[in-house]
């Protein structure tokens, strides 16, 4: 009989031992116990967040402010540009996202075209008369948002790795946006904090005359200068010099510290280069108030004292915490724009073990609720179901921890499921083997029948469903996703299973024993 | 040992006597949804919704005062508040609709509710989701049932005749509006779990559409000479017990996950348990009955593989 070959046989012991192999190292509790079985070559199936507990946070990087940041330095590269070639042009400016000017001179429109484009290939011009009108075209923007990401995402990670979160998973999802996930950790307010600022940190000269004390909300800036909130009394303004002196980036290194009154402060470290700047600018003014401006607000502006080169400190009315979270995203570097949290959700430990507590007991009652029927049912057929049920199981587990699936929640239910429908292929082949034996067959053709005609069944009802199990995957939030591809893992080795282990334990039940066919007629 | 028979042999059940007898109650329970989606609507989960949801769970076992809770949140002015007890007399569920302004009084708000209730109850988890992302999810999970539908009604109509494939998609879409109907008569939260839900029972019924219809298609070839009544009518007798069984131990599992499996995946095992029932009956009245209107071919389209089995090849 072609159905006992030993191929077969081969095939079925080789996946039940590879599949026992994987599947094992979910049993065990601790890591330790994992050590001393560790000829084992699998890993543990990932637990979701709703399982282990954690926090997932969706950010959008606001993309809109980065692009208008860009418009303002392409304007001064267009400027400085037109000086260079000496062209002489009135009315530079920025209006509703268009950077617009009028030529002066007689300069042919072809040439400046060429001048601007050699800026960059990309950037949209108009030119009717002498004016001309320059945008972002949708590649230009698309770049930008490219590398803006490829930047954010870094410095999210090195933020979120200075808190010292274990294996967070950060990844970037769509055009703009970044998920975050932070197993273990449920109360992500810090973190959120941490990245609620994009920390632009500036050094920028205070206006000579114009004091804090002068200004209300009402007041105007003088040309060069830009009126700022302070960070922490919103009603208290400085005029500041537009030009900054040295920024961020030029940072080494940022410490928690306290100064001389002991209150908390921010201790730095500049680059070679930027100490260099740094000491210029603090040697020519002295006297003056050299203010600390975080993302657009002022820390503080302390008078200049003395010329200062690579080490400064910033105070301002900062608490211990606020200097630590400071000196980190200092150290880590500003986010290349600002970031949303469009979604956030943080289960705590006890949730997360409860759930899986009740996703084992749901699964083991499960089981045995479908196996004890399967037995009453088909008698010494329902063993070979619970066999084949049994097989199925092991495959499903390890095969979530063989592609490192994420198994959540509702994935545990996808899984009790399964064992719900994965009886279903049993059942067909057994009533239909048992329809064959009743039109008159004898029991082998019987059995060899009803394989033959079930599985046309099988393989069209699993297909249909695989197809509803695809649109969830390709629907894929989060604990869904980890819902579909237990489904869609457990279609096929429900199959595997019915087609292959079910129909050879059944033949070979058949050849040595002769089935007793009271069974069949029940 | 004498084994259960949930279904006798060679059952002979004229299904299709009382097929207008079930198109009366799949009628009663359609316009049921739609008069409770134009009355009710749907109870949306901040997924689709947006807006903030907290788990809480009292410190203090004994006797937590739900009252004091919706008080104390009260004086927060959020708005439209729900809080109520979730699964254990301990736990409750704290839905706050989302506030005025950007993402960021979203989260302040979570702040202030966990400062307020810090002494008393633990957070087990919290939740935002921001409207964006809420009306993304939406058309996301209509997406996934237009998606789901389509493909299997192309599936069916390439692997059957079209006549199937149309009786087939509308057995589906009564179990999917039904479904939806029932979330929204009990006014159960509808969330991203529910979409799994629904296309899980989509999965379920059509499994168990495809099986009776491949069980129609066949004995079309073998009784050429019989009515197509008859045919169907014995289609459905010869998969009953498959049927019934196979409902059965899926309607366990289900109902060991609603008793055990947690108050989060009660509403979802809920979902599906009205879906298997919904998806059995379905296949029988609606798919099946739809096929005695159309005029079918008997013995067009012949497929090897089922019509001679390989065995009688073989000989």
């Amino acid at each position: 009989m072609k159905s006992l070959s030993k191929i077969r046989l081969i095939v079925i012991i080789t996946s039940v031992i590879i599949g026992m192999v994987y599947a094992l190292p979910n049993f065990f509790n601790t890591s330790q116990q994992i050590q001393s079985f560790n000829f084992l070559p699998g890993k543990k199936i990932n637990l979701g967040l709703d399982l282990q507990g954690g926090s997932y946070l969706l950010l959008k990087a606001d993309m809109e402010v980065v692009f208008a940041e860009k418009l303002d330095s392409l304007l001064s590269d267009i400027r400085s540009s037109l000086r260079k070639s000496k062209i002489g042009y009135k009315k530079l400016r920025i209006q509703n996202d268009i950077i617009s000017f009028q030529k002066r001179g007689e300069t042919s429109n072809e040439k400046i075209k060429s001048i601007l484009f050699s800026l960059d290939k990309n950037l949209i011009l108009e030119n009717k008369l002498d004016s001309f009108f320059i945008k972002f075209s949708d590649q230009n923007k698309k770049n930008i948002t490219k590398t803006t990401m490829a930047q954010a995402i870094e410095i999210v990670r090195r933020r979120i790795d200075e808190t010292g979160t274990n294996e967070p998973s950060i990844q970037q999802q769509g055009a703009d946006r970044i998920i975050v996930q932070l197993p273990g950790l449920d109360d992500p307010s810090r973190i959120k904090k941490l990245l609620g600022k994009t920390a632009k940190l500036t050094f920028q000269l205070a206006h000579p005359t114009i004091f804090p004390d002068d200004l209300d909300k009402n007041s105007k800036a003088p040309p060069g200068y830009v009126k700022l909130q302070e960070d922490k009394n919103p009603d208290r303004f400085y005029m500041i010099n537009k030009r900054i002196m040295v920024s961020g980036e030029m940072l080494k290194d940022a410490s928690p510290t306290f100064d001389r009154n002991n209150s908390p402060s921010v201790s730095f470290q500049l680059s070679p280069l930027g100490g260099k700047k740094f000491g210029r600018v603090t040697g020519k003014h002295v006297g003056r108030a050299f203010a600390i401006v975080l993302d657009g607000k002022v820390v503080s502006a302390p008078v200049i004292q003395t010329q200062i080169f690579s080490t400064g400190q910033i105070t301002g009315a900062f608490s211990v915490q606020e200097t630590n979270d400071l000196a980190l995203v200092l150290r880590s570097g500003a986010l290349p724009a600002p970031m949303v949290i469009l979604e956030e959700r943080s289960v705590g430990p006890g949730l997360g073990s409860d759930s899986i507590s009740a996703g084992k007991i749901a699964s083991v009652f499960g089981l045995i609720a479908v196996m004890v029927f399967m037995l009453i049912t088909y008698g010494i057929f329902g063993v070979f179901a619970n066999v084949a049920l049994i097989c199925n199981i092991i495959f499903i587990i390890a095969l979530l921890s063989l592609i490192q699936a994420t198994l959540t929640l509702p994935g545990i239910a996808g899984i009790v499921l399964t064992m719900g429908m994965a009886v279903d292929a049993n059942v067909l082949i057994f009533e239909r083997i048992k329809e064959e034996f009743n039109s008159g067959r004898n029991i082998l053709d019987a059995i060899e029948a009803g394989f033959q005609r079930a599985i046309s069944t099988i393989v069209d009802a699993n297909l249909t469903t695989l197809f509803a199990a695809l649109a969830l995957f390709s629907f894929g939030s989060g604990p869904i996703k980890g819902f579909s591809v237990t489904l869609m893992i457990g279609i096929a080795t429900s199959m595997f299973t019915a087609i292959l282990i079910t129909k050879y334990i059944v033949f070979l039940y058949s050849k040595k024993k002769g089935i007793n066919s009271v069974f069949l007629q029940g | 040992m004498k084994l259960l028979r949930l279904i006798p042999n060679n059952t002979n059940f004229d299904f299709l006597r009382i097929k207008v007898i079930a198109f009366f109650f799949s009628l009663i329970i359609l316009s049921g949804t739609f008069i409770s989606l134009m009355v009710n609507n749907l109870n949306y989960g901040i997924d689709f919704k947006g807006g903030i949801l907290l788990e809480l769970r009292s410190k203090n076992s004994n006797s937590p005062n739900i009252n004091e809770l919706r008080e104390k949140i009260s004086t927060l002015n959020a708005g439209e508040v729900s809080i109520q007890n979730f699964g254990k007399d301990t736990d409750f569920l704290v839905r706050i609709q989302k506030q005025e302004g950007n993402q960021k009084e979203q989260i302040i708000m979570i702040e202030k509710v966990k400062s307020l209730t810090d002494k008393d109850y633990t957070v087990r988890r919290s939740e935002f989701v921001g409207p964006v992302v809420g009306d993304e999810l939406k058309t996301a999970g209509i997406y996934a049932i237009i998606l789901a539908l389509i493909s299997i009604m192309i599936y069916i109509w390439f692997r059957f005749e079209w006549q199937f494939s149309i009786a087939a998609i509308l057995a589906l879409i009564h179990d999917v509006l039904t479904t939806v109907g029932l979330f929204s008569i009990l006014q159960l939260e509808f969330n991203l779990a529910t979409i799994a839900a629904i296309l899980t029972t989509a999965g379920y019924s059509i499994n168990d559409t495809v099986v009776i219809f491949d069980r129609v298609r066949e004995n079309l070839r073998r009784y050429k000479s019989k009515t197509h009544y008859f045919i169907y009518n014995k289609s459905i007798n010869e998969t009953l017990s498959r049927t019934v069984i196979t409902s059965v131990t899926t309607l366990l599992a289900l109902f060991i996950i609603f008793f055990f499996g947690g108050a989060v995946l009660s509403d979802f095992a809920l979902a599906m348990i009205w879906g298997v029932i919904i998806g059995t009956f379905s296949s029988i009245f609606v798919a099946v009955s739809l096929l005695t209107y159309f005029n079918i071919n008997k013995g067009e389209k012949v497929d090897d593989r089922t019509n001679v089995p390989e065995y009688e090849r073989e000989n």
